[in-house]
């Protein structure tokens, strides 16, 4: 199952990456091998067994719906790389969108 | 006393609880074995010497006061203990890159669980320990900060993804650490350096400030010289987390109390698979060796067969990557971490990330998110979460049967450095023997098993779900009749 270009180009858009001319011919390669190597699986039987999300046995974990003390704002926006009055900073975003 | 940075925890803990050796003359010692190896180890991305000598210094007084009034015995183990912690789990105020230039100014603003419990009964930290990039690898070769070196064969590499902390423990750079396990993470590199670490059972370390890999695998689980060091440092991280929905509410115990106790009867079972195709002969060799030291210990051999075993690869690459690229995408150079500057919101996602991640973070996003897609999403990840659930059948299965699996932690001896660079996707191939136990949530201990060609070969013991204690058991009877982890390498 060899993967095309367009079909790595439309995944790193989707996962909003930019990938180097040299990445997408590289990864089209090692991606395509390693979904051969996958093809194993389709010789197992399937049909009657139900997937695993998580190990445990666990669903819905519940807890009081209470207040309770967060983190200051300022330490929140420690590390941002831009901030102003109090917010994250950031580009225009509804301009071209591609 | 001379080396003190050779002790053990429990080694340690004796001498400090009686006042022979003091927190702060501890800590100097690792500190200033640090100075003399780092150079040609390179175990730490950060190393925090004012904040290690500031938390001795409290520790020291703890034990003043507490010796005075008699009650020294009392003191946590961990008191005035050195500690690394590998460099995706949070630490209040220190650095924790990830290995990633995306996060190389990160200064997380909460300990994580494990870290803030290993604070509380007064562990030093000493620094953050190298990586793979986001933990996505097996020898620490994919570090944005370049690999750390095996002590071993300063040649070699100290395997992955917690490499740094096997690099640093074997150097006596440290005396615990503390790492991650996704699909091996913690048990190669253990294996690759000649020491002692435990993958708990899923769900029973909270993940509350373990940077986010895989969450259905991802567990934090301990690295030292011994087993009993491992029991402590298991005692003191695992239990329930309200702050980690997966942490399980369930009684840990006192897992040392294990330790010495007998195992004859104990039935151990030797899947065929881990001796076949894809194992070094030389390995298979070392730890045969092994098993006939478990049965002389009276433990009952048996032969059993995990087919499956091959299969896990393909079902962790698809589950791991899908997961990884969902927990990822919260790198987008807005809240914090490396921006790439540019004219719209749109672009400096992209570009971000682009330029922020490494190659094989990149490749493991692109899988993950191919096999998430529309049109591959059954085809691929919901296959492997099926083909999951067989493979924890085959677990159940086997431990009716058995109550320890035996085989080797990794199938290869540690691989020169530059090996896995020039063969990205052939490296998945060397975690065949750690990814099953990640896949069916089982604990699983790696235990130095002796050498191959002067380089270290462990012995890897899988439990029944939440039976850590039967692990240690066997791993400190195996430990104390072989003593292989007593061994250092010559640093030069």
């Amino acid at each position: 199952m060899a993967l095309t270009r367009e079909e790595v180009e439309h995944v790193a858009w989707l996962a909003r990456l930019e990938l180097s001319e040299e990445e997408i011919v590289r990864f089209q390669e090692q991606l395509s091998a390693i979904l051969e190597y996958a093809r194993m699986l389709e010789h197992i039987d399937i049909s009657q067994v139900p997937p695993t999300a998580s190990v445990l046995p666990m669903r819905n974990v519940m807890r009081e719906d209470e207040v309770r003390p967060s983190l200051p704002r300022d330490v929140v926006l420690a590390n941002a790389p831009e901030k102003e009055s109090g917010y994250f900073r950031v580009p225009p975003v509804l301009e071209d969108t591609e | 006393m001379d080396e003190l940075y050779r002790l053990t925890a429990h080694e340690a803990r004796d001498l400090l609880r009686k006042g022979e050796i003091s927190a702060t003359e501890l800590t100097q010692a690792v500190l200033d074995r640090i100075h003399a190896v780092e150079d040609k180890v390179k175990a730490y991305i950060t190393l925090t010497p004012e904040i290690a000598l500031a938390q001795a210094a409290e520790a020291d007084k703890a034990f003043v006061q507490a010796r005075k009034e008699g009650r020294a015995h009392t003191l946590p183990d961990l008191l005035g203990i050195p500690l690394a912690v590998k460099d995706v789990i949070s630490t209040a105020g220190i650095r924790t890159t990830c290995a990633s230039r995306i996060l190389e100014n990160y200064i997380p603003p909460y300990d994580a669980t494990a870290v803030q419990r290993l604070r509380a009964q007064g562990a030093v930290i000493l620094g953050k320990t190298n990586t793979d990039e986001f933990a996505m690898g097996w020898s620490t070769e994919n570090s944005a900060f370049g690999p750390s070196h095996n002590p071993w064969d300063l040649t070699r590499v100290p395997g992955g993804s917690s490499g740094g902390n096997a690099a640093a423990l074997a150097a006596d750079e440290t005396i615990i650490a503390i790492g991650s396990d996704t699909g091996g993470s913690v048990r190669q590199p253990a294996g690759f350096c000649n020491l002692v670490a435990l993958r708990p059972t899923y769900g029973r370390v909270s993940r509350f400030g373990l940077v986010a890999f895989a969450s259905s695998l991802d567990q934090i689980g301990p690295m030292t010289k011994d087993v009993t060091d491992a029991a402590l440092v298991y005692e003191a991280i695992a239990g329930h987390d309200p702050r980690d929905s997966t942490s399980v509410d369930r009684p840990v115990g006192e897992v040392r109390r294990a330790l010495g106790q007998e195992v004859r009867g104990l039935r151990v079972g030797v899947p065929r698979e881990y001796f076949g195709e894809g194992i070094d002969p030389r390995v298979a060799d070392v730890v045969r060796q092994a098993l006939r030291v478990l049965e002389d210990l009276g433990a009952r051999l048996e032969e059993i067969s995990l087919p499956l075993t091959r299969h896990s690869i393909p079902v962790y690459y698809i589950i791991a990557p899908a997961e990884a690229s969902a927990n990822l995408a919260r790198y987008d150079g807005v809240r914090y971490g490396y921006r790439a500057e540019a004219a719209t919101l749109w672009e400096q996602y992209k570009r971000t990330r682009g330029r922020g991640f490494g190659p094989e973070v990149k490749r493991r996003i692109i899988l993950g998110t191919y096999a998430l897609s529309a049109g591959y999403y059954d085809a691929y990840y919901l296959r492997a979460q099926k083909v999951r659930t067989l493979i924890r059948q085959e677990y159940e299965t086997a431990f009716r049967r058995v109550d320890v699996i035996a085989g080797p932690v990794a199938p290869v001896v540690p691989w020169p450095i530059g090996w896995a660079m020039e063969n990205p996707v052939q490296v998945y191939l060397t975690d065949l023997l750690t990814i099953s136990q990640a896949i069916a949530g089982v604990p699983a201990l790696a235990v130095p098993a002796g050498f191959s060609d002067g380089l270290p070969v462990g012995l890897q013991l899988v439990g029944r779900p939440f039976d850590e204690e039967t692990l240690f058991r066997l791993a400190y009877a195996y430990e104390q009749a072989t003593q292989w982890g007593k061994k250092r390498p010559v640093i030069e």
